[in-house]
């Protein structure tokens, strides 16, 4: 996983609230394996109308945010389905960041894994920051998660992230890796858990 | 001792801490996963686990579903589109590879992995359950601990049987009182997501109480425990009690004789305690619950089939101005308009929130001697639940009324195994999300009950169900 500690960078605002899993990647795409990457299928149904055509005014699509790798979006972005392939479509499409007043807790756990950071900030901040890049598009923001501030234009903003995230994202750990050593401490309630509740193993028909 | 008796604990606190490995300083557990569900969609897991090298750590605490594309219609056997049959196959070679049982598309048990697991007693109270898919907080319902995951941690699950996990707020909604007739499940979930929003809920694990709910059927609580997540909860729960029992005895997996009693046992300690307190507490009357609709793109802009959608115009929040206004174009309503002049092209019966066999019987109900003035198309919740309708004569019924009888699968829930609401369309369903093209590209979705669907199916528009209910029996 790719380490995250520090990104200054284009950012583009997406001011829909309640962005769901279903938006970040349509279901069609859902089949793609991820070796081929899924980048272009991102927001594909509010970037592009129905006949294939680019939608001019979709932030995406200006210009200036084309190469963001920061999105500023609003209450409850990543909603809905848990398809971590949300996740790999932003993330093949070149975000880092998302910045945003909620998320949906499935969505942010897969962030994590891939290396996405999901910041909190209150709604007013995230109002304020959209307002800023409508106003002057080409502004890069710094995103530090060491000392968990975006820096946009002379503004400072603090962010929340979970610690535990936050400390996966700066090291670029990984779980399974983790997880593997506490093998025996697995093992031991395994054996104990079967005593305590022999139930909770499926029986029945063979 | 299974489960905790010492006083002033929560339900949750009491499933938490029984699955308990490791807690670090920093707050996060490592708990044991108890059954893990898969489908055709765990594929990005699979081979996260192949490019490690890594096995498969309980392959008899895992259980494969095919649902998501599998086909409803025509032969199962020979998929005519090549990458859903990929989809399937790979789901099959996944499974057979690793040992883990699988539910297949020619196997009688088939059906939507949320209905599967219920139904055939793998899912149990107490028992710590994931799946990579949102809904499995459905599970709760029997009072198990069960979660929605994404593709990494379906991976690490696999590999280890165990998921790291940072312990959730409890929230704890009542509704007191009866319902009244006609009003279901779906109208009390709709109304709770209405009352707390889309995200009212979120890092919360919800427990539902209070009469209403505990006079709720199984199915009833299913689809309940279902919605949790459209109000952005991690999971829903209700305590066990003799409903559950009686639901789960006798089920294919469920433990048996001496073994079900020690069970039941353990299982009735599975309650919050009298003075447990919880970090947040929503009230709702059971009598106030009208049938509900939504009329927008969150499960959040529900409404009483008695009102009017929203006029921006009215709204003083610019914000919501705005939202309200992009809603209203995507789903092509005008401002104001009364839900019941909302005329329909389509119904759609099926979805892990209803179709189980109660739901069918509920819509049937109302269908029974009438026809559907627009198509509509039925995909009971399993392979099982749709023998028990034909069995029962339900599809009968459907057919008699103009609408399609199909086979078991995710299906228009979300389109992704071709069974798609056009461009434009307008559907009555009673699926869980409303969101764009979720029923596909362009379609447009209300969400409501079995029965309110069917109100929608007789009348072309969307429809109190009640009266058409008037003079049947329940
Ligand atoms: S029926 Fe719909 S919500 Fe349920 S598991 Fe299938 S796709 Fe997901």
């Amino acid at each position: 996983m790719d380490k995250f500690v520090r990104l200054t960078a284009a950012a583009c605002p997406i001011d829909i609230i309640n962005l769901n899993t279903d938006q970040l990647l349509p279901a069609r795409f859902l089949k793609r394996p991820r070796a081929e990457g899924i980048g272009d299928a991102l927001l594909r149904d509010l970037r592009f109308d129905s006949a294939g055509h680019e939608v001019a005014d979709f932030p995406l699509n200006r210009p200036a945010w084309r190469d963001a790798k920061i999105i500023v979006g609003a209450r409850n972005f990543g909603c809905g389905s848990s398809r971590e392939a949300a996740v790999y479509a932003l993330v093949d499409y070149g975000i880092r960041c998302v910045i945003a007043p909620s998320f949906g807790d499935i969505f942010s756990g897969n962030a994590v894994q891939n290396g996405l950071l999901t910041a909190i900030v209150t709604d007013a901040e995230a109002a304020d920051i959209s307002a800023m890049l409508a106003h002057a598009p080409d502004l890069p923001l710094t995103v530090d998660l060491e000392t968990q501030t975006i820096l946009c234009g002379n503004h400072t903003y603090a962010f929340i992230v979970d610690p535990v995230r936050r400390a996966k994202l700066i090291n670029g750990l990984d779980d399974i890796g983790l997880t593997e050593t506490y093998r025996d401490r697995i093992a031991t309630f395994a054996a104990e858990d079967r005593i305590r509740r022999p139930w909770a193993i499926p029986g029945g028909v063979p | 001792m299974a489960f905790d008796v010492t006083s002033g604990l929560t339900l949750f606190d009491k499933l938490w801490s029984a699955h308990e490995i490791v807690r670090r300083d920093d707050g996060e557990a490592l708990l044991f996963v108890d059954r893990h569900y898969v489908h055709e969609g765990s594929f990005h897991a699979f081979d996260q686990i192949a490019r490690r090298g890594a096995a498969v750590a309980h392959p008899e605490l895992t259980f494969g579903v095919a649902d998501h594309y599998v086909p409803t219609r025509g032969s199962r056997a020979t998929i005519a589109n090549p990458e859903i049959a990929r989809m399937v196959r790979q789901l099959d070679d996944n499974t057979a590879k690793h040992g883990i049982r699988l539910f297949g598309l020619s196997d009688p048990r088939q059906g939507i992995v949320h209905v599967v697991g219920p139904e055939q007693g793998l899912t149990l109270p107490g028992l710590l359950i994931v799946c990579g898919d949102s809904h499995t907080s459905t599970h709760g319902a029997l009072g198990a601990y069960a979660f929605g995951i994404g593709a990494s941690e379906v991976a690490h699950v696999l590999a280890t049987q165990t998921i790291w996990q940072r312990k959730p707020k409890r929230m704890r909604v009542t509704v007191d009182g009866k319902l009244g007739s006609g009003i279901a499940a779906k109208d009390m979930a709709l109304a709770i997501i209405a009352r707390i929003g889309a995200d009212g809920a979120t890092g919360h694990a919800i427990e539902y109480a209070g009469s209403a709910v505990r006079g709720l059927s199984i199915e009833g609580r299913l689809t309940l425990c279902n919605l949790s997540i459209e109000a952005g909860a991690r999971l829903g729960l209700v305590a066990p009690d003799e409903t559950t029992f009686a639901y789960l005895k006798g089920r294919p997996f469920a433990p048996v004789g001496e073994a079900f009693a020690r069970a039941v046992e353990d299982w009735s300690a599975l309650r919050s305690d009298d003075d447990a307190s919880f970090d947040a507490e929503v009230s709702l009357a059971a009598a106030d619950i009208a049938p509900i609709v939504t009329w927008g793109t969150s499960p959040e802009d529900a409404l009483p089939i008695d009102g009017r959608v929203p006029d921006p115009a009215r709204e003083p929040n610019e914000a919501r101005a705005q939202y309200l206004r992009e809603a209203l174009d995507y789903m092509g309503i005008a401002p104001g308009a009364r839900l019941t002049d909302i005329a329909v092209d389509r119904v759609f019966i099926g979805s892990c929130t209803n179709s189980r066999i109660e739901d069918l019987r509920a819509a049937a109900a109302v269908l029974a001697g009438r026809t559907s003035k627009v198509a509509g198309l039925v995909s009971a919740g399993s392979s099982l639940v749709k023998q028990q309708a034909e069995q029962e004569g339900l599809d009968a019924i459907f057919r008699d009324a103009g609408l399609e009888w199909a086979e078991s699968g995710c299906s228009m829930c979300v389109g992704i195994n071709g069974d798609l609401v056009a461009s434009g369309e307008r559907c009555a369903s009673t699926t869980n999300r409303n969101f764009r093209g979720r029923q596909g590209p362009g379609a447009r979705t209300h969400l409501m009950s079995p029965a309110m669907v069917a109100a929608a199916a007789v009348t072309g528009h969307l429809a109190d169900v009640r009266p058409l209910l008037a003079g049947r029996k329940p």
